[in-house]
C-alpha cells in the first residue's frame, strides 16, 4: 500500500527486536472476540487513478455550476487570486501541526500574527485571535465572553442575526445558566427595533449582540445600539457574516462596540460546501485575557531577535481544564492563514475595490428593480451586498424555481428559516456578478 | 540569511498592488449613508504580487512540516497527508454553495453519506454526525447529547468522570456541556478499571470519558467490565477517539460497549493539520442516542440523498452550514485508498513502529507506566541530567520534530512518541541514533542541550516576555 | 519585611497584620514552585471572602494558581502596581510582591495560621513527600 512504506523483510526484522512472533501479538490487550471485525462494507482499496475517477465521479453527480449564483446568507462567492491558492498549498504552511516549537514554526506563528493584526485594522479593535471554527460558533463564543466577563446571565439577540447563528447559540448554552431574549426588528426599517431593545435591556443583560449588515441585508446602526448596551453596562456584540463589508463600512470599533465576531470565508476560502470556513473574534483590550481560542504574540529568542510564540496560554483548556475560557483546541490555523494571503496580494487597493464593486453591484439591482411589477425592494438603502426582495404574487421559492429553469440560481427563500418569511429571497451579490449577470437576472425575474 | 524576513506591513508602500481585478460596469452610486461608510483601511498593506509571494516562500522556510520530517508528536497522529486528497479537495465541482438546492449536490451529500455508513463501520456505532469542526467541538457535541438523553430520562445528573490522563479538552466540554468534572486517579498501570471507577461511581455519574488506547498509548483492557459498571448505574460512557489510529480495523468501540465517541479526521483519517487546523471531529453515537444526533443530517432516500434540518429530539445545530466539508472529503479519498483491505494495515504498522521505537530507546530512558505499548509510547525524564524541554530543543538541531512534552500530566517529564505508520524504518533508526547522540550529549555536555537549539531559525523565544507584555498586533512605529 | 513576623498558611499565603486588617501575599517558596510569574488577577475591592475562598489568581507561562484567602473579610485594597509588573511577586514576594489587603471578621481565624517555625517545618515535610 502507497502510504504505508515498511517492507515485509522490514516487519519481520522488527517484530524480531521486539520479540514477537506476529504483529497481532502486540494486540492482545484488546479483549478477545472483539477483535478483528470483518468491515465487509468497506470499500475495496482503490488505486490512484481509480481514486481520481471516483471523485470525478462524484463532481459529475453535482451540477450547480452550470449556474448563475446569487446565493449568499453566509457564504459568499469572491474572487480568490491565484497567489493565495498557490502558496497557501505548500506542504511547509498545509502539513505542520499547531505551532508548539516556536523554533520551527515561525513561519506559521508571522503568518497568523499579520492575520490578528489584519483583523485588528478591519475591525477597528484592539485584539483579534488566531481563529474560531465559523461564524455561528465565534457568536456563540462571544456569549459566552461576555456573560463571563460580566457575571450577568441575560444575553439579547437580534431578531435579525442568522437563524443558523442564532441556532448554534442555542444550542451552546441549553444547559447553561444563559437567558437568551430575541429583540424584534423593525419591519420598516428592517433594522433592530429600538424600542423593544429598550424595554428588553435591563442591569441584568450581559451583551446585546447584532449582526450588521443583517440577515436582510441591512447594514444596523451601530453607534446607536452599542449606546444603548453601554447605558446598561452591557457590552455590545457586533456579529458580521460577511467580511467583505468590513472594507465598505465603518469599522465595528468605531462604532464602539466592544466586540465583533464573523465569519471571514469572504478572505480567500472557496465556498467548499459549507466548510471549513474561519470564524474571527475582535475585541477591546479589556476583554483579552478573556477571549477564547489561541493567540500568537511577539518576543525575542536568546539573541535579541524578534519572533512569536503561541502567548496566554492559560486562558486555555490544556492549562485551565474546565475552568478555560473555551474547550476549543485545534482552531481553523490554515484557513486564517489563507485569509492573510489573499488580504496582503489584495492589498488596501483591491480589497477596498472589491468590496465597493459587491456593494456597486448590489445597488444597481436594487435600483432596477425598485418600483417594478413582479418584485418589490424591501430595503431600497443601507444594505451592502445583499437585497431583500418581496415577490408580489405567489412565493419566494417559486420564483427561485422558475429562474433555475433559467439557469440562475436567484438567491435564498427566508422561508427555509422562517416558514412566515414566505414572499422574501435574500439575493447575493459580489463583484464576481458583472452588469451582464445582472441584467440577466432582471430579465429573468421580468422586471 | 541570517534575518526573519520582515512583517507584509513593513514591506508595505503606497501605491503597490498585488492583483488585478475586474473594474466595475456599473454605475458608482453607493447606496450607502456616508456615515455608514469607512473612509480608509488605516496602515494596510500594500504590496506588489512577487512580494507576496517571496513574502510566504520566505514563511514557508521557517516552518517544520509532515512534509519536510519526522514528526513524532504523541496524541497528534503526524501521519503523511496524501497529496491526491488536496487536488479533490480543491476541485471546482465540489465547491457547491451550502444553500445550493440538494438535487445539484448529490455528489457532496454522498460524499458526506459515504463516510458516516463507513465510520459506522469501522466503529461498530448506530450512526454519526460529521458536523464537529474539531475534536474537543466533537467532545461538546458528545455531551450535549449524553446531557439530553439523560434528561429525557427523567435527570440530567451532575457529574462527568475523567482520568487524570486526559486531554485538558475533556474536562472543558463538559463544563461547557453544564457538568461538573471529577478527575479520577488511574492506577499505577495508569489505566482505569473497576477499582478506580467504583468509589466514584454515584447516582449523579452522567458519563465516564475515556480515552482509549490512553494517553499514555495502553490499551483499557478493562473497558467492557467498566462499560458495564457505567451501564448498571445508568452512565454513559464516552470514548475520546483521538487515538483510534490504533484500533482501526482491529476492534470496533462499539463492540466494547462504548455509547458516544468522537474521532478526529486530522489525525486518524489523514487529512493535514494546517498548522493548527481546520480539523473535524465527527462524533459516533449507539443506538439509544440516535434521536439527539445534531442537524442538519444527510440522509439517503431513494437512489439520491437528501437533508434533514429539524429534529425536536435533537441538540440542535452546531455549526453553520453542514461541518468542515472539504476536511471530509480528504478522510473520504484516505478511506477509499485504503479499503478495506489495508485499514487494518495501519493500525498495525503504527502499532509496530511504535513498539519498535520503545524496545530501542528503553535502555536509554526511563518508562514509568510498563504496560503493553499501542501506537505510542511514554517516557520520563528521570534520571536524566537534562529536562525533558532540553532534549526537545536539541532535537530540533537535528532537523527532527520533538515528540509532545509534558503531557500526559501524571508523568514526570513526559516525552510522548508516537511515529505513526507513515515511517519506515531507516526513518526510524535514524530518530534512534539521533536520541542516543542527544543522550550521550546530555551526559558529557548538559549545558549544550540547555542552550539548544542552535540551528533553527531563532533560538529559544522569551514566553515569559510574550505573555508579560502582550504585544499581539503590529502597530506602526511600534516594531521590535 | 521580615519573615519572622508573618503567619502563613498551609496554601503558602502570607499573612501581615495591619492595625485591623491584614495584608496578603505568597511565600517566597510559592513564587519559586510557579516560576516566572506573567499576570496577576487582583481581588475587587469591597469582595467578600469566606476564608478558603479563592481571591486572586496568579498565573506563570503554563500554570495557574489559586490565592486562598486566609481568613474570612472584605477586600479593602489590590497592589495596583502588579498590574503592569506581575513580576515583583518573584522578585519581593513578601514585600513589594503583596497582592491585596483585608478586613479580618474573626481575629480568631488568625491563631489557626502558622508562625515561621511551623512553616518552615511545613514545607520540610511537603519536601519529604
Amino acid at each position: 500500500m502507497r502510504y504505508l512504506p515498511l517492507t515485509d523483510a522490514e516487519r519481520e526484522e522488527m517484530k524480531q527486536v521486539i520479540g514477537i512472533a506476529d504483529v497481532r501479538d502486540l494486540f492482545t490487550c484488546i479483549p478477545s472476540g472483539q477483535c478483528r471485525p470483518p468491515l465487509g462494507k468497506l470499500p475495496k482499496a482503490l488505486s490512484e487513478p481509480e481514486l481520481t475517477a471516483a471523485f470525478r465521479a462524484f463532481g459529475r453527480r453535482n451540477s450547480f455550476s452550470g449556474y448563475l449564483s446569487f446565493l449568499g446568507a453566509g457564504a459568499y462567492a469572491h474572487f480568490i487570486p491565484e497567489v493565495v491558492s498557490y502558496l497557501s498549498a505548500k506542504g511547509e504552511f498545509l502539513t505542520p501541526y499547531t505551532p508548539y516549537q516556536p523554533e520551527v514554526s515561525q513561519g506559521s506563528l508571522q503568518a497568523i500574527f499579520e492575520y490578528q493584526t489584519l483583523m485588528t485594522m478591519l475591525t477597528g479593535l484592539d485584539v483579534a485571535n488566531a481563529s474560531l471554527y465559523d461564524g455561528a460558533t465565534a457568536a456563540a463564543e462571544a456569549v459566552l465572553l461576555a456573560t463571563r466577563r460580566s457575571g450577568r446571565r441575560r444575553v439579547l439577540l437580534a431578531g435579525s442575526l442568522h437563524p443558523e447563528y442564532a441556532a448554534v447559540i442555542r444550542t451552546y448554552v441549553q444547559n447553561l445558566p444563559i437567558e437568551l431574549v430575541t429583540v424584534a426588528v423593525d419591519e420598516a426599517s428592517g433594522r433592530v427595533d429600538a424600542a423593544d431593545l429598550g424595554a428588553k435591556l435591563d442591569d441584568a443583560t450581559a451583551a446585546v449582540l447584532f449582526q450588521s449588515p443583517n440577515f436582510l441585508g441591512v447594514v444596523e446602526d451601530g453607534p446607536a445600539l452599542a449606546a444603548a448596551a453601554h447605558e446598561r453596562k452591557a457590552f455590545a456584540v457586533q456579529v458580521v457574516a460577511e467580511a467583505m463589508s468590513l472594507a465598505f463600512l465603518a469599522a465595528p470599533g468605531d462604532a464602539g462596540v466592544d466586540m465583533a465576531v464573523g465569519e471571514a470565508q469572504s478572505f480567500g476560502l472557496t465556498l467548499g460546501f459549507g466548510g471549513p470556513y474561519l470564524g474571527f473574534m475582535a475585541v477591546r483590550e479589556e476583554f483579552m485575557r478573556q477571549l477564547p481560542g489561541r493567540l500568537v504574540g511577539q518576543t525575542r529568542d536568546l539573541d535579541g531577535k524578534r519572533g512569536y510564540v503561541l502567548t496566554l496560554s492559560t486562558r486555555e483548556q490544556h492549562i485551565k481544564r474546565e475552568k478555560a475560557t473555551s474547550n476549543i483546541c485545534s482552531n481553523e490555523a490554515w484557513c486564517a492563514l489563507r485569509a492573510g494571503m489573499y488580504l496582503a496580494v489584495m492589498g488596501r487597493t483591491g480589497l477596498t475595490r472589491a468590496a465597493r464593486a459587491c456593494h456597486l453591484n448590489a445597488a444597481y439591482f436594487a435600483r432596477a428593480a425598485t418600483g417594478t411589477k413582479r418584485i418589490r425592494v424591501v430595503y431600497e438603502r443601507n444594505f451592502f451586498n445583499e437585497v431583500l426582495v418581496a415577490v408580489k404574487k405567489g412565493s419566494a421559492s417559486e420564483l427561485a424555481a422558475a429562474l433555475r429553469k433559467k439557469g440562475i440560481l436567484a438567491g435564498v427563500p427566508l422561508a427555509w428559516f422562517d416558514a412566515g418569511q414566505k414572499d422574501r429571497l435574500l439575493i447575493a451579490f459580489s463583484e464576481v456578478h458583472d452588469r451582464a449577470a445582472i441584467d440577466r437576472l432582471l430579465a429573468a425575474i421580468g422586471v | 540569511m541570517n534575518t526573519l524576513p520582515k512583517l507584509i506591513f513593513e514591506l508595505s508602500r503606497e501605491g503597490k498592488i498585488g492583483v488585478g481585478l475586474n473594474e466595475a460596469d456599473v454605475p458608482d452610486e453607493p447606496a450607502v449613508d456616508p456615515a455608514l461608510r469607512r473612509r480608509d483601511i488605516p496602515d494596510f498593506p500594500q504590496v506588489s504580487e512577487v512580494e507576496v509571494v517571496r513574502h510566504y516562500m520566505a514563511l514557508a522556510k521557517l516552518n517544520y512540516s509532515v512534509d519536510a520530517g519526522f514528526y513524532p508528536l504523541g496524541s497528534c497522529t503526524m501521519k503523511y497527508n496524501p497529496k491526491i486528497n488536496e487536488k479533490f479537495a480543491a476541485a471546482e465541482e465540489l465547491q457547491a454553495h451550502p444553500y445550493a438546492p440538494h438535487d445539484l449536490v448529490q455528489g457532496n451529500l454522498e460524499i458526506m453519506a459515504r463516510l458516516e455508513e463507513w465510520l459506522m463501520e469501522l466503529t461498530g456505532l448506530a450512526g454519526f454526525t460529521l458536523a464537529p469542526a474539531a475534536g474537543a467541538h466533537g467532545e461538546f457535541t458528545a455531551m450535549l447529547m449524553v446531557r439530553k438523553h439523560l434528561q429525557e430520562k427523567g435527570d440530567p445528573r451532575k457529574v462527568v468522570l475523567i482520568p487524570d490522563s486526559a486531554h485538558g479538552t475533556n474536562p472543558a466540554s463538559a463544563h461547557f456541556a453544564g457538568y461538573d468534572v471529577k478527575e479520577i486517579a488511574s492506577s499505577a498501570q495508569g489505566t482505569i478499571g473497576l477499582a478506580e471507577l467504583r468509589p466514584h461511581l454515584t447516582p449523579d455519574v452522567a458519563a465516564l470519558m475515556m480515552t482509549n488506547p490512553n494517553t499514555l498509548g495502553i490499551f483499557e483492557s478493562d473497558i467492557m467490565a467498566v462499560a458495564d459498571a457505567l451501564h448498571a448505574n445508568g452512565s454513559l460512557l464516552y470514548m475520546d477517539g483521538a487515538n483510534l489510529n490504533a484500533l482501526l480495523g482491529a476492534v470496533r468501540p462499539g463492540d466494547l460497549g462504548v455509547d458516544v465517541m468522537h474521532i478526529n479526521l486530522h489525525k486518524t483519517f489523514a487529512t493535514p493539520h494546517g498548522g493548527g487546523g481546520p480539523g473535524s471531529g465527527p462524533v459516533g453515537v449507539a443506538e439509544r442516542l440516535l434521536p439527539y444526533l445534531p442537524v442538519p443530517r444527510v440522509r439517503r432516500r431513494g437512489e439520491g440523498f437528501d437533508v434533514v434540518y429539524d429534529d425536536p429530539r435533537s441538540i440542535g445545530r452546531v455549526k453553520n452550514f453542514y461541518g468542515q466539508f472539504l476536511v471530509i472529503v480528504r478522510a473520504l479519498a484516505y478511506l477509499m485508498a485504503l479499503g478495506r483491505e489495508n485499514v487494518g494495515r495501519v493500525a498495525e504498522d503504527a502499532v509496530l513502529n511504535a513498539n519498535y521505537l520503545r524496545k530501542r530507546l528503553e535502555g536509554l530512558l526511563d518508562l514509568p507506566y510498563q504496560g503493553p505499548s499501542l501506537h505510542e509510547v511514554v517516557f520520563s525524564d528521570s534520571g536524566l541530567p537534562v529536562k525533558t524541554l532540553d532534549i526537545a530543543k536539541r532535537l530540533l538541531d537535528y532537523g527532527i520534530h520533538p515528540f509532545t512534552i509534558y503531557f500526559p500530566l501524571i508523568v514526570h517529564g513526559a516525552m510522548m512518541i508516537e511515529p505513526t505508520e507513515s515511517e519506515s524504518k531507516e526513518t526510524l533508526d535514524e530518530f534512534i541514533a539521533v536520541m542516543e547522540t542527544v543522550l550521550r550529549e546530555a551526559r558529557e555536555d548538559p549545558e549544550l542541550l540547555r542552550q539548544a537549539p542552535t540551528r533553527t531559525p531563532v533560538r529559544r523565544l522569551d514566553e515569559t516576555l510574550a505573555a508579560r507584555k502582550p504585544v499581539l498586533r503590529w502597530r506602526k512605529g511600534e516594531s521590535l | 519585611m521580615a519573615k519572622e513576623n508573618l503567619l502563613y498558611s498551609k496554601d503558602h499565603e502570607w499573612v501581615r497584620r495591619e492595625g485591623d486588617a491584614v495584608v496578603i501575599g505568597v511565600t517566597d517558596y510559592a513564587q519559586h514552585e510557579l516560576g516566572d510569574i506573567v499576570f496577576v488577577d487582583l481581588p475587587a475591592v469591597g469582595k467578600e471572602l469566606k476564608k478558603g475562598d479563592p481571591a486572586a489568581n496568579i498565573e506563570s507561562v503554563k500554570a495557574v494558581s489559586d490565592v486562598y484567602s486566609p481568613v474570612s473579610g472584605k477586600v479593602t485594597e489590590a497592589n495596583a502596581s502588579l498590574g503592569g509588573s506581575p513580576e515583583l511577586v518573584n522578585q519581593d514576594p513578601l514585600g513589594e510582591g503583596w497582592i491585596f489587603k483585608m478586613s479580618v471578621e474573626q481575629a480568631a481565624e488568625l491563631d489557626e495560621l502558622m508562625d515561621l517555625q511551623k512553616y518552615e517545618e511545613y514545607l520540610k515535610g511537603i519536601a519529604g513527600e
